[in-house]
């Protein structure tokens, strides 16, 4: 909970975060530590110095650690997690939906549980989404469309085999479809930052929920033009909200140029924690007012109703969240505990 | 370190400066990409050159490598040019590649299924949107009429009197308007359409975002780079306006920039 300064209560949903497992004992080949490095340096270069972790305990924090940093220290309400396996760079896999389980089962109120799946797992994948849906109860998904897998390098979600995947998301009311469109692992020649195909599939599916992670970073320009067009395109902000603080003019242009093309109601807050700690982004983000200049060229507004909406009650429509209720059975779990 | 040396380190940091980023825009000597040029005593030129992460995308840093490779031996007294990529997944297959000569095609024969020029191409088109955005806002903010502007041809955008910094914006412009076809006017779209007057505050609201995308991929590089060879994000230069890239004297010259001749 997030207490404004008009004394209002504002209720985040962080759309974005991982408990990963990147220590040495875990790390399969020399990509799994290129790969937690490279996050690093995600962590280094837009962190305040303040917030700068040491890379042991970037690279494995624990679960402790990740239930303080969000919603004892840090403002998240609930957090989603999005799972991310490279089972070919770590042992156990990086951050896989089984061992976010586990939290989850901890803190049931706190926590929205998200599957994945690769259409190029063909009909075995698909049984293995049915469980997940019947086990885990998923509503979302999160997709790595540039992932490696045996000769392929990476799909498209427009491929025949990705629709047989969103049919059945449809079908299992998983209405939720994150897709990494972002500094991205191993892109070869198939472009793995293109977003054209999120174009098709959210017109073939316009009752499923498209979220382009990162916006399409480093394709924010194509993702503005296809978001304009499809009502059911979301941009969440991980990676990009960061840019608040070491680069705050490139941030207020950004975020206008979201608020113009895609529009207050579209925009999902995601810390991607480990990465970046909730704490210090949404206190930065409340405190952050566009420059005039800047509101001159779209003629957009980042006002405190879009900030609510940002934060938590666009991610809550999405998830179908009670904002009420919840705060209720959150209020009750914390009172049980003290 | 001779004279004669040093000219021929500059001649060759002079012909890598043209070469770009194309998901950038930017010179890869300038994004501090370029970490060392070695002249041999007959006339062999060596390059190293080092991207933000390990993952950087083959087919961009392939285009980079090869780039460097032709504007190192357009310079007329170069008898070789080697280009060496650090730290990177495809270290091998880009090295050995560009070393013999081959295509990205020949160099990833099994996963490559597209050659470069596409790429070239679909990079170069953004390349000029931005590039077009910037002399058009800065034409307007001297007080050309939009009409008298849109009304011009190559050749007399060409002729025009113009202050420094349009004339560096000017120049960068005019390298991509090649790319597109069509009409001979100095200003059309990127598929060589006219551009209305009455319409222009549009189009260029419409080209915004190609620069802006730009410019924060380049600050996201940036930043990853200091990050990965030991400069702390403390020491990143200030912030600069959306167009200071491309405007001469005014680019912040980036850190760890070290080209030296060892």
């Amino acid at each position: 909970m997030y207490k404004a300064k008009d004394g209002s209560e504002i209720f985040i949903i962080d759309g974005h975060v991982h408990l990963w497992d990147a220590s040495p004992e875990n790390i399969r080949n020399i990509h799994g530590k290129q790969f937690i490095d490279c996050f690093y340096g995600y962590h280094a270069s837009l962190s305040p110095a303040e917030q700068l972790w040491a890379p042991e305990k970037f690279a494995k924090y624990g679960a402790e650690q990740m239930v303080r940093d969000l919603f004892i220290d840090g403002p998240d309400d609930m957090a989603i997690f999005q799972p991310t396996y490279l089972k070919d760079f770590y042992k156990n896999g990086f951050n896989t939906l089984e061992q976010n389980a586990i939290l989850k089962t901890r803190y049931p109120d706190r926590f929205i549980l998200n599957g994945a799946f690769d259409p190029r797992d063909g009909e075995g994948g698909l049984d293995a989404l049915d469980a997940m849906a019947e086990v885990h109860k998923i509503k979302g998904v999160k997709l790595y469309t540039a992932e490696w897998k045996g000769d392929s390098r990476g799909y498209k979600l427009s491929e025949p085999a990705a629709y047989k995947y969103l049919e059945r998301c449809e079908k299992l009311g998983i209405k939720n479809i994150h897709v990494h469109k972002g500094p991205t692992i191993i892109p070869l020649d198939r472009d793995a930052f293109d977003v054209a195909d999120i174009d098709h599939c959210a017109t073939d599916f316009p009752n499923l929920n498209f979220i382009v992670e990162h916006c399409g970073l480093p394709r924010l320009d194509d993702f503005c033009w296809i978001a304009v067009q499809e009502a059911n395109v979301y941009g969440g902000l991980a990676v990009v909200l960061p840019f608040i603080h070491s680069r705050p003019g490139y941030f207020a242009k950004v975020i206008s140029e979201l608020l113009f093309w895609l529009g207050e109601d579209r925009i999902l807050f995601g810390s991607d924690y480990g990465i970046w700690t909730p704490q210090w982004l949404v206190e930065k983000f409340m405190a952050f007012e566009l420059p005039d200049e800047v509101m001159k060229e779209t003629g957009k507004e980042l006002t405190l109703t879009a900030k609510k909406k940002i934060l938590g009650e666009n991610a809550a429509r999405l998830y179908g969240v009670d904002i009420a209720a919840q705060k209720t059975k959150l209020s009750r779990m914390e009172a049980k505990v003290a | 370190m001779t004279d004669r040396g040093q000219v021929r380190i500059d001649a060759v940091r002079a012909a890598l400066d043209q070469v770009t980023d194309p998901e950038l825009d930017e010179s890869v000597v300038e994004l501090g990409f370029v970490i060392a040029i070695d002249i041999t005593d007959d006339d062999g030129v060596n390059v190293d050159f080092r991207l933000p992460t390990y993952w950087c995308a083959a087919n961009f840093s392939y285009l980079m490598a090869a780039d460097m490779r032709d504007a190192v031996l357009s310079l007329p007294w170069v008898t070789r040019a080697s280009i060496r990529l650090d730290e990177h997944m495809f270290i091998a297959e880009i090295n050995d590649g560009i070393a013999q000569g081959k295509d990205f095609a020949e160099a990833f024969p099994t996963e490559a299924s597209d050659d470069l020029a596409s790429i070239r191409l679909h990079f170069g088109l953004k390349s000029f949107e931005r590039r077009q955005e910037a002399l058009l806002r800065h034409m307007l903010s001297l007080g050309h009429d939009p009409v008298a502007i849109l009304d011009l041809d190559v050749s007399g955008l060409e002729r025009l009197a113009f202050d420094d910094e349009g004339i560096v914006l000017r120049m960068r412009y005019l390298v991509r308007r090649p790319l597109t076809h069509g009409l001979p006017s100095a200003f059309v779209t990127r598929a060589g359409e006219p551009i209305m007057p009455e319409t222009l505050h549009v189009y260029l609201r419409h080209i915004r975002r190609v620069g802006l995308n730009a410019e924060f991929n380049g600050a996201l590089c940036r930043g990853l780079l200091a990050a990965r060879y030991g400069t702390t994000s403390a020491a990143l230069p200030p912030e600069p306006g959306l167009a200071d890239f491309m405007r001469q004297g005014q680019a912040p010259r980036p850190h760890g920039t070290d080209i030296r001749r060892r």
